[in-house]
């Protein structure tokens, strides 16, 4: 009990002696375990919404459709879609309803929809959800509430409709737009909101959703429906994706490969109520992906942080762990001093991360438009703590266990003379470095003087530059996606302009950009932490070096390249490094940040070290030579 | 233009006009260096004495632009050089001033060929030239066997001689040395003697500062300090013809 007492206090006290740096520790635990609790608790907070939305509109288990065969025969064959609503374990369906393509304008633009024929009798399965207004009459349309909202329109406003030949992309011949008023907004479970799209049995792209009557169905495309889509509900909810499984696979099955299938009808498209959830929470999904990825970065660079701070730390604690073990404290008592510190670091790391993690999830979730309420606070369990604090744990140990052990098994008479640990030799890098300029020189030796620090620096901007290298793919995969829907647009309707919704795709931007900035942040106080451990490391090297000719602004350099020669070669490693990051995160991301973008960040990144790394480098350059070889002994 | 070029045959390597050095200030002001005079001839052996804190190592840091004096004026080779940038005080010692440090100040990272190199790396010599200038002064000094050996597997003595080796990596005009035998036991303290006396019989200009009777009675010229001035000058005649270490009483 007293040994456990004395480690508190001697831990207590010597992170009091030195609030700052227990606050910087503090602050790079913070940023790994506040990211990876946001990560984790992102895992099934679309499914809330999408569940609330699904009960309110009598959602369906399975939505089949059928499209006509594409010889050309003049309408879907409904033979196997209405086989379907008397398949073993429906237990209800509405439909099959009719489908057409067609060109909504409104508010001076025109956009490629979906349109449904509907009753005006409430359906047994899905029901649209008003949100506003009133449902289908004839002469007024009701449109998905994700749609409405990305294009601004409301109940109230008038629209105009043509009919949409989807082979062509343009306007159906013949055909005369009609004018219908927007009579209500409404949600479904039967769909992906919008700007997502539910392909049934032919898929145009980001098309909206919207209702009609049967009749003004009829009356928009006289060639008759496109295709027709019934609603299933089953005797067992949860067994929808068997039942879309088994009859896909029945589909399959009777007809050869490039052969036509003996029924010489199309079969219908099948999709599961799950399945639908599972692409509402796409760009959640991306969300997640992305803090959950990030936040291993951080915590591997927090690793490297809180390596850089102990370490410096250890070479303040020289002389204090003499003292500890001059006064009879054992190399394990010692250890467990020091690492004592930096569990207790981590341990309120861990619990000021996981709260910040929690209050910030709300930010990351706001349900789309397309679907009802909001996803309530989200729910820490027990996995999230533990896993939260093992990392936090973990970075801290890691970190500070080669130290801690190095520091207690340092010889006592040594310790107490506080004298600095020996150098590394690098024989090759010192031969060589005496071709190089003189700041070049100074800062390759210096380098070379400690290994273990040039690892650190290397990896920290390996990290950051492989996060940044990811960031910046995912952002090109983005801007790709909003390209391909305009195109896909400009085609179905000869209009430009993308109908992405540009908040939620911001909000992903966004993730990214505070990722990025973090990542930055600590990356670039590892820079500084490092630059001034090497400087007060070669401080005296560097005072000698002053004696024997070297100017302050070549000394001051050489501090400088010992970081930028390592950096270097981290954004080097860091680039590919990036690329298997975003492959690894996204198996399905084909697209790379551009090349001009990698080279930026190459050169950005050198750039920035040496900014960074001046000031210290200056400073430390600038120390009286005297005072540094009267306080240094050889 | 280096120092040595620009080097007058009628003026002195060193020279001082009350030169001063104050620390601090008010009524913890202290007076390291107070009103001194100085001329260094080239070629002569001067050896600066007394006891500790009299001044006698910060006058040897402005001799050798290490400190810049809070009065007076310092001129090396004829060129004033306590108003020079730092810039221009890094190349003047690159060039013109080999320093020799009680506490050695050898880099433990780097062998004793490698620490002997240094000055002429940095004043621009190609490494193979830096390389077998350095090979040469340490056979000189007499660790030719030694060059390949770190500061830690050589004795205090090997090591001393080894800063005196690099010291003269670039030819300099004037080496300083700060008590050069300080730190080391009888043995060690005849070897660099004799190293010192090897240079001064080859004309080279030194300036030692020591608080060892016996070594600065092989001088040329002693000066005693006492709280930062001058306070007794001796012109030793016997200094040129007698070998430091007889005089040193540590042979025989």
């Amino acid at each position: 009990m007293g040994r456990v007492l004395l480690v508190c206090r001697l831990a207590a006290r010597d992170l009091r002696r030195r609030p700052l740096k227990a606050g910087l520790l503090l602050l790079a635990i913070t940023a790994a375990t506040a990211t990876l609790t946001l990560g984790l608790a992102l895992r099934g907070v679309t499914h809330d919404p999408y569940q609330s939305t699904r009960e309110a509109t009598l959602g369906p288990d399975v939505v089949a459709s059928v499209a006509p065969p594409p010889e050309g025969a003049k309408a879907a064959d409904l033979a196997g879609l209405e086989a379907l609503t008397h398949a073993r374990g429906v237990v209800g369906h509405s439909g099959p309803y009719p489908v057409v393509w067609g060109i909504l304008s409104g508010h001076g633009q025109r956009w490629p929809v979906r349109v449904d024929g509907r009753d005006s009798a409430r359906a047994p399965v899905d029901q649209p959800k008003l949100t506003h207004g009133s449902w289908v009459r004839d002469g007024g349309v009701v449109l998905e509430a994700g749609f409405a909202n990305a294009l601004g329109i409301t109940a109230g406003d008038r629209i105009g409709l043509n009919a949409l030949d989807l082979g062509s992309g343009r306007s159906v011949a013949g055909s005369t737009g009609r004018s219908f008023r927007v009579v209500g907004i409404a949600v479904t479970a039967a769909s992906v909101p919008y700007p997502e799209v539910t392909c049934l049995a032919e898929c145009a792209g980001n098309t909206g959703l919207i209702w009609l009557t049967r009749s003004d169905l009829r009356r928009l495309d006289a060639r008759g429906p496109s295709l027709y889509v019934a609603y299933l509900r089953l005797a067992d909810a949860d067994a929808a994706q068997a039942f879309v499984d088994d009859h896909m696979f029945q589909q399959r099955s009777s007809c050869l490969p490039g052969e036509p299938c003996a029924s010489k009808s199309q079969p219908p498209s099948l999709e599961s109520w799950q399945q639908i959830r599972a692409e509402s929470a796409n760009l959640v999904e991306n969300e997640r992906r992305a803090l959950v990825t990030g936040a291993w970065l951080l915590a591997v660079l927090a690793v490297a942080s809180v390596a850089v701070l102990v370490g410096g730390r250890m070479a303040d604690q020289v002389r204090r762990v003499g003292l500890l073990k001059a006064v009879g404290g054992s190399p394990s008592l010692v250890a467990t001093v020091l690492l004592a510190e930096y569990v207790v670091v981590a341990l309120a790391a861990a619990a000021v991360g996981l709260g910040l993690g929690v209050l910030a999830t709300p930010l990351l979730t706001d349900p789309s438009a397309g679907l009802l309420g909001g996803t309530g606070a989200p729910r820490l369990t027990a996995s999230t703590v533990a896993l939260v604090t093992f990392v936090a744990l973990g970075v801290a140990v890691a970190a500070t266990f080669v130290p801690a052990v190095r520091a207690a098994r340092t010889s006592t008479v040594l310790a107490l003379a506080d004298s600095a640990r020996a150098p590394r030799r690098t024989g090759w890098l010192i031969a060589l470095s005496g071709r190089l300029p003189v700041p070049l020189l100074l800062g390759t030796r210096m380098a070379a003087r400690r290994p273990r620090r040039v690892i650190l620096a290397a990896l920290s901007v390996a990290i950051t530059v492989s996060g940044v290298v990811a960031a910046l793919s995912a952002r090109a995969g983005l801007t790709e996606d909003q390209l391909g829907s305009a195109s896909t647009l400009n085609q179905l309707s000869g209009v430009g302009g993308s109908v992405v919704d540009p908040g939620r795709v911001d909000r992903l931007s966004h993730v990214l950009l505070a990722l990025t900035i973090t990542l930055f942040v600590l990356a670039a106080t590892n820079a500084i932490f490092i630059t001034w451990a090497t400087a007060l490391d070669a401080r005296r090297s560097s005072a000698l070096a002053r004696a024997l000719g070297a100017t302050p602004l070549q000394v001051g350099t050489g501090v400088s390249a010992a970081q930028v020669l390592p950096a270097f070669v981290g954004a080097l490693l860091g680039i590919p490094g990036g690329i298997a990051l975003i492959e690894a995160a996204d198996p399905d991301a084909v697209t790379l940040a551009p090349l001009w973008q990698m080279i930026a960040v190459l050169v950005g990144t050198v750039v920035v070290v040496a900014a960074l790394t001046a000031i210290p480098a200056r400073l430390s350059a600038r120390r009286p030579v005297v005072e540094v070889l009267a306080s240094e002994h050889a | 233009m280096n120092a040595v070029e620009s080097l007058p045959t009628v003026e002195p390597v060193l020279r001082t006009h009350a030169v001063e050095k104050e620390y601090g200030r008010g009524e913890g002001l202290v007076r390291a260096v107070d009103s001194v005079d100085l001329e260094v001839p080239a070629g002569e052996t001067l050896a600066v004495m007394g006891p500790s804190g009299c001044g006698k190592s910060t006058l040897l840091h402005l001799l050798g632009g290490l400190e810049r004096p809070s009065g007076g004026a310092v001129w090396l080779a004829g060129r004033r050089i306590d108003q020079l940038s730092e810039k221009a005080l890094a190349r003047l010692r690159r060039r013109a001033i080999g320093f020799v440090f009680q506490a050695f100040h050898l880099l433990d990272e780097l062998t004793a060929l490698e620490n002997v190199e240094l000055p002429a790396l940095m004043a621009g010599s190609s490494p193979r030239a830096a390389r077998s200038r350095a090979e040469d002064l340490l056979q000189q000094v007499g660790l030719g066997d030694r060059a390949r050996h770190l500061p830690s597997e050589l004795s205090g003595g090997q090591r001393q001689r080894v800063a005196i080796a690099r010291a003269l990596s670039n030819e300099p005009l004037v080496i300083l040395a700060d008590e050069p035998t300080g730190n080391l036991d009888s043995a060690a303290t005849l070897d660099v003697l004799r190293l010192l006396d090897s240079l001064r019989a080859a004309g080279q200009t030194l300036v030692i500062v020591t608080h060892d009777s016996r070594i600065a009675a092989a001088a040329d010229r002693l000066i005693s300090m006492r709280d930062g001035a001058f306070v007794e000058e001796t012109r030793l005649t016997h200094g040129r013809s007698g070998p430091f270490v007889e005089l040193a009483g540590l042979e025989g």
